[in-house]
């Protein structure tokens, strides 16, 4: 199949593979977080873990947009589910997503109609052929979604729908990446930078990284090939002493990010002072809100948003896991209490949170599988 | 040996990611326990919420020899004759689908249950369940698809029933059939019965069902030229039968897909499979949707798909007799069993690395990023 086989050769992987062991030091270990929960996917769902040096380790980052949503917010959405008329909708990771008193599937059991689509657009067509009924849309994502949830309102406001809202969750990926480098307890030697939010807002976002912080960002496609030769770059930028942002997802990400997608985003919404993310805690201007102009699409406004906090479940590790602190096999729910079937943290639901990938497709011992799987 | 010191092959000492994996183990292998107050539509994705459902109400309170293998038919012997017996309901939307319909696939699914059973399908009977205000040109239609299927598939509509529901209380029409054959007493199949040395084989391309139904309801605003596989299995089945005597077991690879009857092999046999990504046939179209969707073909539903353990010294044979049938023309070895480490599948990936497929869990629900 064209634009997928190609970036997943295997006789490319094993050159590359050879190319990155040779500029491995043997002396040293090398910490690389890959910040988005997409890459997360790729690197179990193809096993790329199968061709990096023992001494290279992905650290799994924050940037899978189901996994940061804390609990509190998906009880407000059920709140909001609950109101009398109000057909709710979000996209399908969200509904085995548990708040303080279950998940959508949960509530929709209990009489909720809480319906998956595919686009925000699509929740605006259902809202078209609903007017009785107030239709919302959970918008959860970065920068990557956002564009589309602004273009939706946009595009309400046009049509003059009046029975169509956001319940904005969107997060911004800088003030989360700025919060893991000033976590005291994680060492890292660089980042595979997220590809798809970088579409949006373009590479220059990332220099204060290399240039406060001194680590190196490679920009990263989501394919195997891309992620094993953005492994590569870097490897290559730390063997020459080089620090510096790269892009290598340069088919897909412009250098400046998308003009007119970030002039939507701009026009709709604008920073929340703060906001809090799943096991990260209060994080100071990382999410966005809808602008005053357009309160009319804003369900935090239209309805009475309880916005409880509901703290993190004693023993769920999601916010050490989603730092990087801790493989997701070193929490201690891990696999035992929390599990995909019944999730207590975030990170085991999304297939892109680093628990779920794990659990999912990495769930075995590299010796025991080379054994059983060798000819 | 304690439970912990198993399997050590290669390593004196086991890591502490190890000992991790090994808890996790014994948590898989506890008894299954329904955690959730209500039904969700997760309890009927056909992955590990299905099958705490069954393990933990149904078979707890049914439980008999029976029924205990939780096999696509149950087996017995009613008077020195050896019986299959099953059933199936269809709530398929929409009604009507390129390559199909709910009745004919009401007819091979259940006729499909019982040759992979290695019975030789004789009587259905057809349950319906109508919405009031139903079209009756649409009833019709359905029953005409009925009747095709039965013929086509050699088998009797002895005996059927009829309700009909207010307005709402159903979604147009659920068809449930039930389905008895007769087995030969020289032919014994069961997902238990999966060796190390032997071959996995599935019978065609897999996921065309599956991804057909998922175009055909149109949310998606894809299109693709892709008809369901629906079709019924004894012919191509009995031909497997008569010309390969290490046929293991068989199961048709619907809801769930080929990963959760791996799975289920896997499980029941105690035994590892390891499948190669590259070996397994999936159509363009199907690979294509599946992509876009962020799903894994392995677990797109097939209607007229089987997988076959079979004696690996006999895999060529079993592969070639399979490609003989018009319906096997995209038969494939897919994969292998082996010893270690029991109750996995594992993938060697295309790209060259490797994996676990695992029951799903809850709906196949698209990637948003």
């Amino acid at each position: 199949m064209r634009y997928v086989d190609e970036y997943r050769d295997a006789e490319t992987a094993r050159a590359l593979a050879a190319r990155i062991a040779a500029l491995v030091d043997p002396g040293r270990e090398y910490k690389f977080m890959e910040v988005c929960g997409g890459h997360t996917h790729t690197i179990y769902k193809h096993g790329i873990e199968d061709y990096l040096p023992e001494n290279i380790t992905l650290v799994h980052g924050p940037g899978c947009p189901v996994c940061v949503i804390p609990m509190g917010r998906v009880d407000d959405a059920i709140h909001i589910a609950r109101q009398p008329n109000v057909l709710m909708t979000s996209f399908g990771d969200m509904m085995r997503v548990p708040g303080g008193d279950g998940s959508f599937f949960d509530s929709n059991a209990e009489g909720t109609n809480i319906k998956m689509v595919y686009s925000p657009l699509d929740a605006l067509k259902i809202a078209r052929t609903n007017p009785d009924q107030q239709v919302v849309f959970m918008a959860i994502g970065f920068e990557t979604t956002a564009p589309s949830t602004a273009m939706t309102i946009l595009r309400a406001a046009e049509e003059g729908l009046d029975n169509f809202s956001v319940f904005c969750n969107h997060v911004t990926i800088i003030p989360a990446i700025k919060a893991i480098l000033d976590s005291p307890d994680l060492r890292l030697d660089g980042f595979l930078g997220p590809g798809h939010v970088s579409t949006v807002i373009g590479c220059r976002p990332y220099e204060f990284i290399c240039s406060s912080y001194g680590k190196p960002l490679v920009v990263a496609g989501f394919e195997p090939l891309d992620i094993l030769q953005s492994i590569y770059m870097l490897m290559l930028q730390l063997s020459e002493g080089r620090c510096e942002v790269e892009n290598q997802y340069n088919r897909v990400v412009p250098w400046d990010g998308n003009p007119v997608a970030l002039r939507v985003i701009n026009q709709t919404m604008e920073p929340r002072t703060y906001f809090e993310w799943r096991g990260l805690g209060f994080i100071n201007y990382s999410a966005l809100k809808l602008r005053d102009a357009y309160a009319k699409y804003d369900a935090e406004r239209l309805f009475a948003v309880p916005g409880v906090r509901v703290a993190d479940p004693k023993a769920c590790q999601c916010g050490e896991v989603l730092k990087g602190v801790l493989k997701p096999w070193e929490c201690k729910v891990f696999g035992t209490a929390c599990t995909p079937e019944t999730p207590i943290g975030t990170c085991m639901v999304s297939p892109e949170g680093a628990c779920a990938a794990y659990y999912n497709f990495g769930r075995f011992s590299r010796q025991r599988v080379r054994e059983a799987t060798q000819v | 040996m304690t439970d912990t010191e198993m399997y050590q092959p290669g390593t004196a000492h086991k890591t502490r990611e190890e000992e991790v994996l090994d808890r996790i183990d014994r948590t898989r292998r506890a008894r299954a326990r329904v955690k959730e107050e209500r039904i969700t539509l997760s309890h009927g994705a056909g992955g590990k919420a299905t099958q705490s459902l069954i393990e933990a109400i149904f078979l707890e309170e049914f439980r008999c020899s029976e029924l205990e293998p939780l096999e696509d038919a149950a087996r017995f012997d009613i008077d020195g004759v050896r019986l299959a017996f099953t059933t199936d309901s269809y709530v398929v939307s929409p009604l009507f689908f390129p390559g199909g319909d709910i009745g004919d696939l009401a007819v091979n699914g259940t006729v499909n249950d019982l040759s992979v059973s290695g019975a030789t399908p004789l009587y259905l009977s057809v349950g319906m369940i109508l919405e009031e205000g139903f079209p009756v040109a649409d009833l019709q239609r359905i029953a005409a698809s009925i009747r095709r299927a039965a013929t086509a598939a050699h088998v009797r509509i002895a005996t059927g029933d009829t309700k009909v529901v207010q307005r709402g209380k159903a979604d147009g029409c659920y068809i449930n059939t039930a389905g008895v054959g007769v087995i030969r007493h020289d032919i014994v199949l069961g997902a238990d019965r999966a060796r190390p040395g032997d071959a996995v084989l599935v019978s065609g391309p897999i996921g065309d069902h599956g991804v057909t139904v998922m175009l055909a309801r149109g949310e998606l605003d894809i299109a693709a030229d892709l008809p369901s596989d629906t079709a019924p299995l004894n012919g191509i089945v009995a031909g497997l039968l008569a010309a390969v005597p290490g046929v293991r077991a068989m199961r048709d690879a619907t809801r769930g897909g080929v990963a959760t009857v791996l799975n289920e092999i896997a499980r029941a046999s105690e035994v590892a499979v390891v499948i190669d990504e590259a070996a397994v046939p999936v159509r363009n179209e199907v690979r294509g949707a599946c992509e876009i969707l962020g799903i894994d073909p392995l677990y797109v539903a097939c209607e007229g798909r089987f997988v076959a353990v079979v004696d690996g010294a006999q895999a060529e044979l079993a592969v070639e007799t399979l490609r003989a049938h018009p319906l096997g023309a995209g038969a494939a070895i897919i994969g292998r069993v082996v010893a270690d480490p029991p109750t996995l599948v594992l993938l060697n990936t295309a790209f060259g690395g490797t994996r676990i497929v695992d029951l799903l869990v809850g709906d196949p629900l698209p990637r948003i990023c």
